[in-house]
């Protein structure tokens, strides 16, 4: 597998020209004794050979992304990837070993322990897999705590944390106890809380991992409900596939330490950078991911259409519709403007994985 | 210990060189003991060589007295307002002005604590723990002990808070700086935890006087390591995720600190207060030796006058304030059901304090003009001496030639001659013996230590008394663990058994010291047999409750196997569980001769001749070298056995493939 510098997201480069918001260059996460004096000696890319000859852990290695404002970024990786390790790097929770993080053009490596604090406790938030709940207070305080740290006044702490509260619909649990919630009821809490500074970024690390599968999937559903209110700029960390091309806008795939491919989910799985990815895109259904800009053909050639949809639609969210009226349907940009058609028989084609066998003949 | 060493070698993989050095080490320890004429220096420590340590301490603390005046006499003028604050309150009323002209104000009523302890018991854990809480202060009431048991209390009251703030403290700053906790915290702990409770009374007497100050100060000194350890292991718990984030809504490490991690280990932390309570209460008992004076001075009173029945009294008494203090602040840590309603004023969200603290006021106030409210009145009042007198009495005309049999037997055929046998043993063969042990079974670093302790019994001139204890102690835990261990295996395999031994066992542990003392003291009189069962009874708890536990936590499928596999009950047993149980077992030993050495020292007040005895008369003679010397020697006997132990139940426990 390939195990060189990470593939960029240069097979399709999307057009996104919202202002970067979280950047992250050559990352590197190193255990061992003289861990920094080791990556100096190096310029900062020592091979794997060099790392193992001088004894050192490379948790997480050359690791470079951005991260747009109001963007869902999901890093994904199994267990040991490093990708806990990294969403911490990007916090500064762990001090990275080498590269640049930047927070809206502050560089956050060199920030004082006073100016970190400050960033912390007005434009950062974090979700936890097991939800960090402060056990001594109530849901009202543990959501209030973080303004109460920042000695924010008793009456306007609590007035904002049952706003948050009301938001993600655990009104009437305020004198509740943490240990008197269900999983899911709990992660809400750590939502409602990580919300109460409106952080501007906010890091999710595997929030919904801990909790069972049903209650999962509504969890993530009450996210995108969420986010689509908010619109903050997301990191999201996940060991599940499902769950992050649910979610995101780009995902980055991690493995052994290092990014092996950042890409929207139809690009991962249209075109999976490495085998190991393509292992993870396989079962993935591609009319879940696949948009109708994608199986569009850029002509205007019907007199009638039986249906209008953007360019940007999910094909399952018209396939039924398409299929059951049996004629072209009008694709247009999101303002409108007609750009193309989707021909039935196409979407056929890709839900039965015919399009997979004529490409293969071909 | 010494069987424990020389059943060593068969323990030992049977390779020919490790067995080799045990023959050779246990010849030479021969040689020494049958023919001593070959190098007396070797088996009698000679009076010459005796480095004189207990000089060197006095010198110290006679310096640090003349000296430190000032300090000394500023703490006490400091710890003194807040203890005669809780004194006056609890036992004494407050007098103002002199002569007749004085006006009074009272005591709190006994009526009024009497419901306050029920009520913090009802709050606590419903009708069950506001009967047993009520019942026992009504007993220390009912039984005339209430002015002592509130002197008892007044002293906990103060010395406990001390106790857990400066305990946190140190906790805290050992979780920050792990190398202050392996190199100064850990270690002090370990020696605060071993050395005798006489022995922490002496440097208190001489810098702080005979004084409740000095009680108070021995016993928040005494009760401290619990809350240490607890607090680190508090910290230590907490959950990585909480730590980070504590970091991430921007906390300064103060804010981290206080209103994070520590409220977060907060229900470890209870456990640390629990036992810092009980040790606190035991310390008082003992303390009353340096003018603490309460329940502990009352029994201490009447052992040295014999009078059996005012002894058991005052020791009941002991008992039933251990038990409310034990049950209720247990009770408190658990978690209660939320009131889950806002808006609700302090009266209002503390309905069972407001009831408390109006009672105590009450009540307090009606004692001003009803006699009965400000002391047990006479008529109500119950005395058991004359019971107890009697049933020992009963028992020595009835029983005597038996008893009396039993004791000699003992003393004659068994206590005796393993006396003779220890004193006479070898010193550097002893110092050989343990120190190759430690080796064999951990490694250099052992050796050394346990070398350097041991041989400070003899090059201090202790070696006879240090033989004395050992002897004591070691047969006293010998037994101990023996009907232990029985006792447990029983409770593992009957469900019944293991039901009633519970709250039996729970008692046994809450009891101080002291109070074992006094009923053997009735049927054994004073000497070395009375002490050994004593302390018999005191050290016997862990061993139980670990071979218990030790049974009943093998896994489930490991029986299931070996029931598969056609194991006869026998054979499940010898083979699967106790083997597996062992390493248990052994921490249960461990903590069970722990136990016996510190209540071996006690029983010094009933006639042993050993350590205890030598600290003992140094109290008595305010002499800090001798003293401190002597408690130095017993805390080394406690750490060698408990090192020598624990390095065999790690050795069992790899071998187990458990750690």
């Amino acid at each position: 597998m390939n195990d060189q510098a990470p593939m960029r997201d240069d097979t399709l480069p999307v057009q996104d020209d919202r202002p970067i918001k979280l950047l992250c260059k050559d990352v590197w996460k190193v255990f061992g004794d003289g861990a920094k004096q080791f990556m100096a000696k190096h310029n900062g890319t020592p091979t794997a050979e060099e790392m193992s000859n001088a004894k050192m852990v490379g948790a997480v290695r050359h690791a470079s992304l951005e991260v747009r404002r109001g963007e869902n970024f999901i890093v994904m990786g199994l267990s040991g990837s490093g990708k806990s390790t990294l969403v911490r790097c990007l916090s500064r929770l762990i001090e990275p070993t080498w590269g640049t993080i930047e927070f809206d053009g502050i560089d956050l490596l060199k920030a004082s322990p006073e100016a970190l604090i400050e960033i912390r406790r007005h434009r950062m938030g974090m979700v936890f897999q097991h939800f960090a709940l402060l056990p001594h207070l109530t849901v009202l305080e543990n959501i209030a705590f973080p303004l109460s740290v920042q000695g924010v006044e008793r009456k306007a702490r609590e007035a904002r944390a049952r706003k948050v509260i009301e938001l993600v619909g655990l009104g009437g649990r305020e004198q509740f106890y943490p240990r008197e919630l269900s999983g899911g009821q709990q992660q809400r809490v750590g939502i409602a809380r990580s919300l109460a500074v409106e952080p501007e970024i906010w890091f999710l690390d595997e929030p919904f991992s801990a909790l069972d599968p049903l209650i999962r999937r509504e969890m993530q559903s009450e996210l995108l409900r969420l986010q689509s209110v908010l619109k903050k700029t997301i990191v999201f960390i996940t060991h599940d596939f499902d769950e992050a091309i649910r979610l995101a806008d780009r995902v980055a795939i991690m493995k052994d330490g290092q990014i092996i491919q950042i890409g929207t989910p139809e690009e991962l799985v249209l075109h999976p950078a490495t085998d190991y990815v393509a292992e993870f895109t396989r079962d993935v259904q591609r009319a879940k991911v696949m948009s109708a800009a994608r199986l569009m053909r850029p002509q205007l050639s019907s007199a009638e259409y039986g249906g209008t949809v953007k360019a940007t639609d999910k094909i399952s969210s018209f396939a039924a519709h398409i299929v059951g009226v049996r004629k072209n349907f009008l694709v247009t940009t999101a303002e409108g403007k007609p750009v193309g058609e989707v021909a039935p028989d196409d979407v056929i084609d890709l839900l039965a994985d015919r399009d997979q066998l004529r490409e293969a003949r071909a | 210990m010494s069987v424990a060493d020389t059943a060593m070698p068969s323990r030992a993989p049977s390779i020919s060189a490790p067995t080799m050095i045990w023959a050779a080490a246990i010849a030479i320890v021969a040689i020494l003991y049958l023919v001593p004429s070959v190098a007396p220096w070797a088996v009698k420590y000679p009076m010459s060589a005796v480095i004189p340590v207990a000089d060197w301490i006095s010198v110290l603390m006679a310096w640090l007295k003349t000296n430190f005046t000032w300090l000394t006499r500023g703490i006490t003028d400091i710890f003194n307002v807040p203890l005669q604050w809780a004194i006056n309150i609890l036992a004494k009323g407050w007098k103002f002005g002199y002569g007749p002209d004085a006006v009074v104000f009272p005591r709190l009523s006994w009526i009024g604590v009497c419901a306050a302890f029920a009520i913090a018991g009802y709050a606590f854990g419903g009708w069950r723990l506001a009967s047993v809480a009520a019942a026992c202060m009504i007993y220390i009431a009912l039984f005339g002990q209430w002015e002592s048991a509130m002197l008892t209390l007044a002293l906990i009251a103060i010395s406990v808070p001390l106790c857990i703030v400066i305990g946190a403290a140190l906790g805290v700053l050992a979780f920050r700086k792990p190398w202050i906790d392996r190199v100064i915290i850990e270690p002090m702990l370990d020696l605060m935890q071993t050395m005798p409770t006489f022995a922490y009374l002496i440097p208190m007497l001489l810098l702080f006087g005979n004084s409740p100050v000095s009680g108070m100060l021995a016993t928040a000194v005494f009760a401290m390591p619990p809350m240490v350890r607890a607090t680190i292991l508090a910290l230590k718990r907490v959950p990585h995720e909480i730590d980070d984030f504590g970091e991430m809504v921007g906390c300064t490490p103060r804010q981290k600190l206080l209103r994070v991690l520590l409220p977060s280990g907060r229900a470890t932390m209870m456990i640390g207060v629990n036992q810092v309570i009980m040790l606190a209460l035991n310390m008082v008992i003992i303390s009353s030796m340096i003018g603490a004076g309460g329940l502990g001075y009352d029994v201490l009173l009447a052992l040295r006058a014999l009078k059996i029945g005012q002894g058991m009294e005052a020791g009941l008494a002991i008992v039933a304030l251990a038990i409310v203090l034990d049950r209720l602040s247990q009770a408190a840590v658990r978690p209660r059901p939320a009131l889950h309603t806002l808006d609700l004023n302090f009266v209002q969200r503390n309905p069972m304090l407001t009831l408390a603290v109006g009672l105590l006021i009450v009540t307090t106030a009606l004692s001003l003009f009803v006699p009965a409210f400000a002391a047990v009145p006479a008529a109500i009042k119950v005395s058991t001496a004359p019971w107890w007198k009697a049933a020992v009495d009963w028992i020595n005309i009835h029983f005597f030639d038996a008893i009396e049999a039993f004791r000699t037997f003992l003393l004659l055929y068994i206590l005796n001659p393993i006396r003779d046998f220890l004193v006479a043993f070898p010193w550097l063969g002893m110092v050989l013996l343990v120190g190759l042990a430690a080796y064999r079974l951990s490694g250099v670093r052992l050796a050394i230590l346990v070398v350097l302790m041991t041989s400070f019994c003899a090059v201090t001139g202790l070696w006879e008394k240090s033989m004395a204890t050992l002897y004591l102690c070691g047969v006293s835990a010998i037994i101990a663990a023996f009907f232990g261990i029985a006792l447990g295996i029983a409770a593992s395999r009957n469900d019944r058994f293991a039901a009633f031994l519970t709250p039996v066992l729970d008692t046994l542990q809450t009891l101080p010291s002291f109070c074992f003392i006094i009923p053997v003291v009735m049927l054994f009189r004073v000497g070395d047999v009375t002490a050994m069962i004593a302390t018999i009874l005191f050290a016997i708890v862990p061993a139980i409750r670990y071979t218990n536990h030790g049974i009943r936590q093998i896994p489930e499928n490991l029986i299931e196997a070996a029931t598969v596999s056609g194991c006869t009950p026998r054979q499940m047993f010898w083979r699967v569980q106790l083997p597996l149980a062992l390493p248990e077992i052994m921490l249960g030993i461990n903590q069970t001769v722990l136990l016996a050495l510190s209540m071996i020292i006690i029983c010094a007040m009933i006639g042993t001749r050993d350590l205890g005895q030598e600290v003992f008369i140094a109290l008595a003679k305010a002499d800090a070298g001798r003293g401190l010397t002597a408690g130095f020697a017993i805390a080394f006997i406690g750490i060698v056995s408990d090192r020598l132990l624990r390095a065999s139940t790690d050795r069992l426990q790899s071998r187990l493939g458990l750690v």
